[in-house]
Formats: C-alpha cells, structure tokens, sequence
C-alpha cells in the first residue's frame, strides 16, 4: 500500500517535471520574445536613442514630446478612423455573407467558395492590385462609376477619400471573417429552430431570439482579433498611398516604423508602440467588460 | 391543393430570388480577379484604355516570362520557400509539444499558464519589435532568415498551441494510459501515440503556417535587406518600385505571387476547412 503510494507521488513528479519540459520551449520563447522586449521597450521608451549614438535617459519627456506632436495624433485620427468604421462594416458585412451562404441550396458551396478566394490573396498583391483598380483614369473603379453614368474619382489622390477607399478595399476580403461566423452558424442546434418553428416563430423572430444570440460569441472573437489587427494596418498604406495625400492615411504603424526604421528614433518609436499597447489593451478589457451584456454563451442555459 | 401549389410557386421564385443575389455578388466579388487576370495579358497600350477591354486581344503571355526576367522571382521563391520549411517545423513541433503538456499532463500552475498563452494571442506584436529587432541586430542575424525562423521554435504560437490543444482533447485518453501501462514515458505517448493520430491538424497548422510566411510582409521588410534574401512579398514590393507604369508586367507578378495560395487552397481544402472550424472553437 505505501509502496503504491509513493509510487503514484512519483509517478505525479514525473508528470509534472515532463509537463513543465514540453512547455520549455513556449516559456523560453515567451521570456525571451515577449516578456522581456516588452520591458525593454518601455525602458527604451524613456531614453533619446537613435542607434549610433549612446542612448540617454529622458524619463517621462518622451511621452510628453509624443503627446505634443501633430502628427501622433493625426496618425491616431487616422487608424481609429479605419478601425471604427471599417471593422465594423468588414463584420456586417461578412456576417450577411455568412447567412447567405447558409442558405440551404443546391451548389451553395459554389458560393462559399467564390466568396472566400479574394481573401486568399497575399496583402502585397492586393496593395498593388487595387492601386490599379483605384487609377483614376485607367482602373476598374471609375470604369464602373463611369459605366452608370457618374463622375470618376480620385480614389487614392483625394485626401477624403483615401481611407474611405482602403476601407471599400478590405471588403474585398470578408471571407476569413465569413468562415468563421459560418462555422458557428452550423454549430447552432438544428432542434432549436424546429421547437421555435412549432411555436410559430417566423423567419425574422427565429433570427432574432435564436441566431443573432448564439452567433454572439463568434462575433465577439471576431470582432476582438479584428479590431486589434485593424489597429496594426500597415501595408496597403505603405505600398499603396506611403500615408497621403496629405498624411491621410498616415496610420499609427507606418508612422511608428518610420521613426523606427527610417530615422532609427528608437526611443521614440518605444514609447509609441506602449501607446498603442495600451489603447488595445483598454480596448479588449472594455470589450470583456461590455460582453456580458450582449454575448451569449450557451453554458448559460444550463447554469 | 390550390395552396400547396401557391407555396411550391412561392418557393421557386425564392430560390431564383436567392440565386440571383448570391451569383451578383460572385461576381462582384469576382471581378478584382478577372480584371488582375485581364490586364496580366495584355499590351502596355491596351492596359491604357477606357471603358477597359476585358479580353485582351492578343494575349501576351510573354508578360509573365517578361516579369520573371525582370526580376529574380525565382529565388525569392527558394528564399521563401526555406524560411517557410524551417519555420514550420519548428512551428509544428514545439507548439504541439507545449498542447501535449497542456491537454494531457497534469502540473502545478498548468490553468494560469495556459491562459498566459491564450493572452499572448490578442498583444499586439509591434511592443515586442523594436528591442527584438535590436538583439537580432547585435546577435548580426540582420539580413539572415534566422530572424524569421528562430523565434517559432520556441513555442510555434500561442494560437498554434491552442489550435493542438483544442485537437488532443478529442483524442481519449484511455490510449495514453494504455500506452503508459505499457511503460511508455510520456515523450513516446506524444510522438507514438497523440501525433500520429493528429495528421488533419498538424496539415491544417502546417497549410496555414505556409500561407502566413508566404503573404507576411512587415517581418522580412525589417529583417531582409540584400535583394537576394527577399521573399516573394518582398520581391514583389521591390518590382512595383521598377516598373510602376507597366501595369501588365505587375499583374503578371501579382498573379504570380497569388496562384501558389489558389493551388493549394483547392488541393488542401479540407484543412482549411477544418483548421477554421477549429479557430472558430476560439469564440466559445
């Protein structure tokens, strides 16, 4: 009996040790990669360093200096500009994607596919396709307003269209998003619909009272991941507009990457990069917070 | 009878109804793609007309033999395609190693530190760049692949680590403690037992770690400097610089760049398939 005791405690011991061995690589990774260059970074973010020169200690007048520049905010304007009305939008949009292809037809797949491809294309090859769909003389978008008989625009070249055209651009690729709350379309129990169907629930009220809920938690993931990437845009402005016209689509990254890696402003660019930390991170616990009252989970029917 | 038929009506004309909006939006969707395709075709002075001609007469496929001389595609793609190898590998083997401790071992502090994995999933990765970049930069891995690779081999990605753990939960656990009645340590449960029962996942972290190497542009636009260990995105950043007017040449390498992703996607369909369902898990 003793024996067998304190062989199961080694046998826990030998789990335990094997447990934290296979996780090594993850935790040398996480110190190495994340934690420590995130406490580097806001050390960094306190000295004038500009890579050549030793660095020296300005304490908080970094932050005070970025608070008072211009061009911070207007790159800040400009990102929650795309971040508020295009992720938004992008998830309206392939949340009525989703639906359609939910659609209970013969070669539906068809669509689910065709949807889904445009979100295939690798960033740099979209930036550089849609350049050419937004040229003001030659592209596919005014040949369209032309063909109705409206005025061409300059898409690209007119400062208050710019991001309202990179906006148009990404729901080019709502396929990702469509995946996902399609998935979580088809995880919905089939019975739901059917005992609402008895009931006399019509099409708009079995939306309502049993889609729109149990599709919450895909939109609330969703809409999490796509906010903090819409937050982090980057390449379509650098390729296709390099932030104009005017510093329109100056977006916060590009204006990080340009103090960073063009006038190695790495202190700087630190404490821009805490900036930007934070206003996610405020924004993903507003979201936990706000979550309760609209996301649905359905481990709370059965509490 | 006189309703039966009236709603039989009702139902076609629904179905037409819905055919019609999904096939226009298809097409909508499907036009960025024909237009690339169309002008990748054509002559320079054809790419220049208004309304655009949408089949290009004649068709110069020469523009793609034209793009790939202009410009070494051909090793971007050997560059990509060796940073995609050894970045997966690592990404493959350390990630599913970490979900095995995770889903089937038992170890003090096991809860917290995994929902430290899944917090690392919503920090924006551009805190962690600038000193990153700087202990690459004093290691002198500027310039090299490593930058790239090295960092997947510790941990492959806290949403890779969830995606194994999600999949290992699936697999019974009677068969580990069959495989360790038998004295297997728990290193050949994970490689004898739980992975090759985990083919579908590995593929599907495998299908989407390619695509992420393949389409990532803010990392080797960092790291790679010299034109000769540019990846394809790169690469194809660099062209737009030389040939900004000749939009057929730049389609061409556009198409270039997008068909390998096409290919594989009708090839590995079902991994996409399934790794989305999976990633989809994430919002419950």
């Amino acid at each position: 009996m003793a024996s067998l005791r304190k062989n199961s405690r080694r046998l826990l011991w030998t789990e335990a040790r094997d447990g934290y061995l296979f996780i090594l690589p993850w935790i040398l990774g996480f110190i190495i990669f994340t934690a420590g260059p995130m406490l580097a970074s806001l050390y960094i973010s306190f000295t004038r360093w500009e890579m050549v020169t030793p660095s020296v200690w300005v304490g908080p007048a970094q932050y005070v200096k970025l608070f008072n520049d211009d061009r911070f905010w207007l790159s800040l304007y400009n990102t929650s500009y795309y971040v508020f009305i295009g992720v938004p939008l992008h998830l309206f949009m392939a949340l009525l994607a989703a639906l359609a292809v939910n659609l209970n037809l013969r070669g539906i797949r068809f669509f689910r596919t065709a949807y889904y491809v445009p979100s295939l294309t690798p960033v740099v090859a979209n930036s550089i396709l849609w350049v050419w769909i937004f040229h003001p003389n030659w592209g596919l978008a005014n040949a369209f307003l032309q063909w109705i008989g409206l005025e061409g625009l300059y898409w690209l070249q007119d400062p208050r269209l710019a991001k309202p055209a990179l906006i148009v651009m990404s729901f080019w690729s709502i396929g990702g998003q469509m995946v996902i709350l399609l998935a979580g379309l088809k995880g919905i129990p089939v019975e739901l619909y059917e005992a609402a169907s008895i009931d006399g629930a019509n099409w708009w009220g079995r939306f309502w009272r049993i889609t729109l809920p149990l599709l919450t938690p895909a939109l609330f993931f969703n809409l999490i991941i796509a906010i903090i990437g819409a937050f982090q845009v980057f390449t379509q402005a650098y390729i296709m507009t390099e932030g104009g016209p005017n510093y329109s689509t100056l977006f916060y990254l590009l204006y990080l990457f340009r103090a960073a890696f063009e006038n190695f402003r790495m202190g700087y660019a630190s404490a821009m990069a805490w900036v930007l930390f934070i206003i996610v991170l405020l924004f993903t616990i507003l979201q936990f917070a706000l979550s309760d009252r609209w996301v649905f989970y359905e481990g709370d029917l059965r509490r | 009878m006189q309703t039966l038929r009236s709603r039989a009506a009702i139902e076609v004309l629904l179905a037409g109804f819905w055919y019609l909006t999904l096939s226009a939006f298809a097409l909508v969707l499907a036009l960025p793609l024909v237009w690339l395709l169309s002008t990748s075709l054509k002559t320079g002075s054809q790419t220049f007309l208004m309304p655009p001609k949408w089949i290009p007469e004649p068709i110069v496929w020469s523009n793609y033999s034209e793009a790939f001389k202009a410009v070494a595609f051909h090793e971007y793609f050997w560059n990509t395609a060796r940073i995609v190898i050894f970045a997966t590998t690592g990404t493959l083997l350390t990630a599913s190693l970490a979900a095995y401790a995770f889903a089937r071992l038992r170890f003090p502090l096991r809860e917290p530190l995994f929902l430290l994995v899944l917090s690392t999933i919503m920090l924006p990765s551009i805190v962690t760049l600038i000193p990153t970049f700087i202990v690459f930069r004093t290691l002198g891995w500027i310039d090299t692949f490593l930058p790239l690779i090295v960092p997947l081999w510790f941990g492959g990605g806290a949403f890779n680590i969830f995606l194994f753990r999600q999949f290992f939960m699936t697999i019974p656990l009677e068969l580990d403690e069959a495989a360790r009645i038998d004295g297997a340590s728990n290193l050949r449960i994970y490689w004898g037992v739980i992975l090759p029962l985990s083919k579908p996942v590995l593929a599907t972290i495998a299908v989407f770690a390619f695509i992420h190497n393949w389409n990532d542009f803010f990392e080797p636009l960092i790291y790679l400097q010299s034109p000769e260990n540019w990846t394809m995105a790169i690469g194809l950043r660099g062209f737009r610089g030389l040939y900004s007017t000749e939009w057929n040449l730049m389609m061409a390498a556009s198409t270039a760049m997008i068909a390998p992703l096409l290919v594989l996607f009708f090839f590995a369909q079902r991994y996409f398939v399934s790794g989305i369902q999976m990633s989809g898990l994430a919002g419950r």
